[in-house]
């Protein structure tokens, strides 16, 4: 398929950016119709509240600041997004990256609370808590052929009640309210440190070196799946266990390092959260918190691809903030995960859709080679 | 002893009815991971209508209106599912978990959407209030609480029986999961039985999830979703072997599970283990990993699931 003169549709990421733009704003759509079905008068303000986001701040020092927040949360859901992407590269669908959170989280607050430990101590946790996480899943795969997606599943609630229980001893807890106590106040060396980088961001204190170590580790994962041996190997196994298998390569092995460094992935972005400390973690929660459902969202959305994940994740942690936007007395701001769940359904059509571009411009070539030499039969894919 | 035994049977209900709609969906080879969504959407089906539907009506209707209403919403819902994986040959996987976060956030919009106006914007929560309702499926025998979505289970249960091993249909419907070209080769309609192996397990995956939600409480915060039942009645088919009668007694072992956790501090030496509630809350999923773990190894699962029919590819 690579001919000169042929349109600009053929590249592979432009049909994925097209059909990624296309979800984007079929789920906004439908977004727009819920709305109206609920009160018409306001639907419109309201989506575009949703849109604009921190934007509706007029100063220019707000903006930044609240961008500074988006930004700050955009690196966990990256860090989830690129765990999803990892594993699928290599045939498996990680749900498990929720769970690989959840463990992520518990590690790493246990470590900058309970044991007062440097944050790259505790992040070097978070990375094996989820790792560990996700090796579980990754051998229960090869060694007894329980589907990825259901261990997944199962760990995620096994990691949510004991992280609640790890959290809610003596000491981690705030004695009066459900949550953990600050890390700002109990051990700032805990804090990843912010490098001067909230001075751009209004002086947002939770703006830190997060955001582009997110950003480092898609690349590195672009890199690794892209431009090294074990990348294609992974891959390779992905696509076809068998054949991996008999070329020489450690099919199980790869299994398992797979489900590891996606779980690895997972449990960072946790750390890059919590240890910002713009959030507590709620000891009484009752469901899996959405952080890494939304790395599939936002994986999918990113066309499967680190680069675009970096997109994906903004877009939707944008449209997240902005919920919070809308007329509270007429609206809710779960709109924008109820956008968000649109999009992602509409991108499960997404191979759907390019292999109809991929076929209309197939058609297209063979007509005007048929047209050119009749005598012979058109190209086939 | 009698309310451990009550809980048991309930959640049993619930993962057998939602456990048989996995079954038919994967015996049609079609996975079907959107079943807790469906679960969700059904139980916001059949909650309306208990808030709405006056008492005066009796519990008879009362019972009937509530299980049609979420076997509806439910099977609506399926739709989403059968016309994705179906006709544009989605991923099943990446479809199931999208109708998953989809219904949690639709049901929170849509009901957060009611409660609002009927308050004039004083009430934002997204619960569901149904005391009253709830008593028409009870009956009481001393102190146990028998509930009619018992014999619905039942129920269900012979009917799949049947359905899937007594009749041309079930006949048909189990080729399509394991050879679906074969099947196609002697004229029966793949697409068509897919539908229906997918449309019956919204049916049931939303009455499952109506029983669940009024299992144990009179209200219901949809927000929550169904905590992975949706799940975990997954795998109960999966170690049911995705046959019926052994559905329903792994069914009843993890209902007994999950009942635990609800009653462990009646049993004064569970209390004294003094272990914390989140223990009890892990069990179902912990020894639902470790059957899993002990019985997949030779897995009986359809042939075909989860890859989209072509027929092209034949």
């Amino acid at each position: 398929m690579k001919k000169k003169r042929s349109s600009i549709l053929r590249y592979d990421g432009v049909q994925t950016l097209l059909a990624s733009l296309l979800c984007i704003l079929g789920g906004l759509l439908i977004g727009f119709i819920v709305l109206l079905i609920i009160e018409p008068s306001g639907a419109w303000e309201a989506i575009t509240s949703v849109l604009k986001s921190y934007f509706r701040y007029s100063s220019a020092k707000m903006q930044l600041k609240y961008l500074g927040q988006v930004l700050t949360r955009t690196a966990p859901l990256l860090m989830c997004a690129l765990s999803v992407l990892f594993a699928y590269k290599v045939g498996m669908f990680n749900i498990g990256a929720a769970g690989q959170y959840v463990a992520g989280a518990c590690a790493a607050l246990y470590m900058g609370i309970a044991l007062k430990m440097p944050w790259w101590v505790c992040m070097i946790a978070a990375m094996a808590a989820g790792a560990l996480l996700g090796a579980f899943s990754g051998a229960l795969k090869t060694y007894c052929n329980v589907n990825v997606v259901i261990s997944g599943i199962m760990l995620n609630w096994i990691a949510l009640y004991t992280t609640n229980m790890v959290l809610s001893m003596d000491g981690i807890k705030n004695p009066m309210s459900p949550y953990t106590m600050q890390l700002r106040g109990l051990n700032t060396e805990g804090l990843i440190p912010q490098m001067g980088l909230n001075t751009l961001f209004g002086n947002e204190k939770s703006v830190t070196i997060a955001i582009p170590l997110a950003i480092v580790m898609a690349i590195v994962v672009w890199f690794i799946l892209n431009k090294t041996k074990f990348g294609y190997e992974l891959k390779a196994t992905g696509y076809n266990f068998h054949a991996a298998k008999y070329s020489g390569m450690k099919e199980n092995r790869n299994i398992i390092l797979t489900m590891m460094i996606a779980g690895a992935l997972a449990g960072m972005g946790a750390s890059l959260l919590y240890l910002t400390g713009i959030e507590e973690w709620e000891t009484t929660i009752s469901s899996v918190p959405a952080m890494g459902f939304n790395g599939i969202a936002v994986a999918f959305l990113g066309g499967l691809s680190p680069i675009g994940s970096i997109l994906a994740a903004y877009f939707i942690q944008h449209i997240t903030m902005g919920g919070g936007n809308v007329d509270l007395s007429v609206y809710c701001a779960q709109i924008s995960g109820l956008i968000s769940s649109l999009i992602i359904f509409l991108c499960a059509f997404v191979a759907f859709f390019k292999l109809a571009i991929q076929n209309r411009l197939r058609k297209r070539e063979e007509a005007a080679l048929l047209a050119a030499k009749p005598e012979k039969g058109g190209e086939n894919a | 002893m009698i309310l451990l035994s009550q809980y048991t049977l309930l959640f049993a209900s619930v993962l057998l009815l939602v456990a048989l709609g996995g079954c038919f969906a994967e015996r049609s080879g079609v996975i079907n991971i959107g079943l807790e969504g469906i679960m969700v959407i059904g139980a916001l089906g059949g909650a309306l209508v208990m808030k709405f539907l006056p008492m005066e009506l009796g519990a008879a209707t009362m019972i009937v209106a509530v299980i049609l209403s979420s076997a509806l919403a439910g099977m609506l819902y399926s739709l989403l599912l059968a016309v994705a994986a179906i006709n544009f040959k989605a991923d099943q996987t990446i479809t199931g978990t999208a109708m998953n976060m989809l219904a949690t956030a639709a049901a929170t919009v849509g009901v957060k959407a009611m409660n609002t106006a009927a308050s004039g914007g004083n009430d934002v929560s997204s619960d569901i209030v149904y005391t009253r309702a709830r008593d028409a499926f009870i009956v009481r025998f001393g102190n146990f609480e028998f509930n009619w979505f018992m014999v619905v289970a039942l129920v269900a249960l012979l009917v799949a029986w049947v359905l899937l091993y007594k009749v041309k249909f079930g006949l048909r419907l189990r080729a399509c999961g394991e050879h679906p070209q074969a099947a196609d080769s002697v004229g029966i309609n793949v697409y068509k039985m897919r539908y229906a192996g997918v449309m019956i397990s919204g049916i049931l995956g939303g009455i499952g999830g109506i029983v669940y939600i009024t299992a144990g409480v009179s209200s219901w915060k949809f927000e929550n979703g169904v905590a992975g039942f949706g799940f975990l009645a997954l795998a109960v088919m999966i170690f049911g072997q995705w046959k019926p009668f052994k559905i329903a007694l792994a069914a009843l072992l993890f209902g007994f599970f999950r009942a635990l956790g609800n009653v462990y501090t009646g049993f004064d030496f569970l209390k004294n283990l003094n272990l914390p509630s989140g223990i009890y809350n892990m069990l179902p999923y912990i020894i639902s990993l470790l059957v899993l773990a002990l019985t997949s190894k030779s897995s009986l699962a359809p042939k075909a699931e989860g890859i989209p029919y072509d027929k092209g590819s034949r």
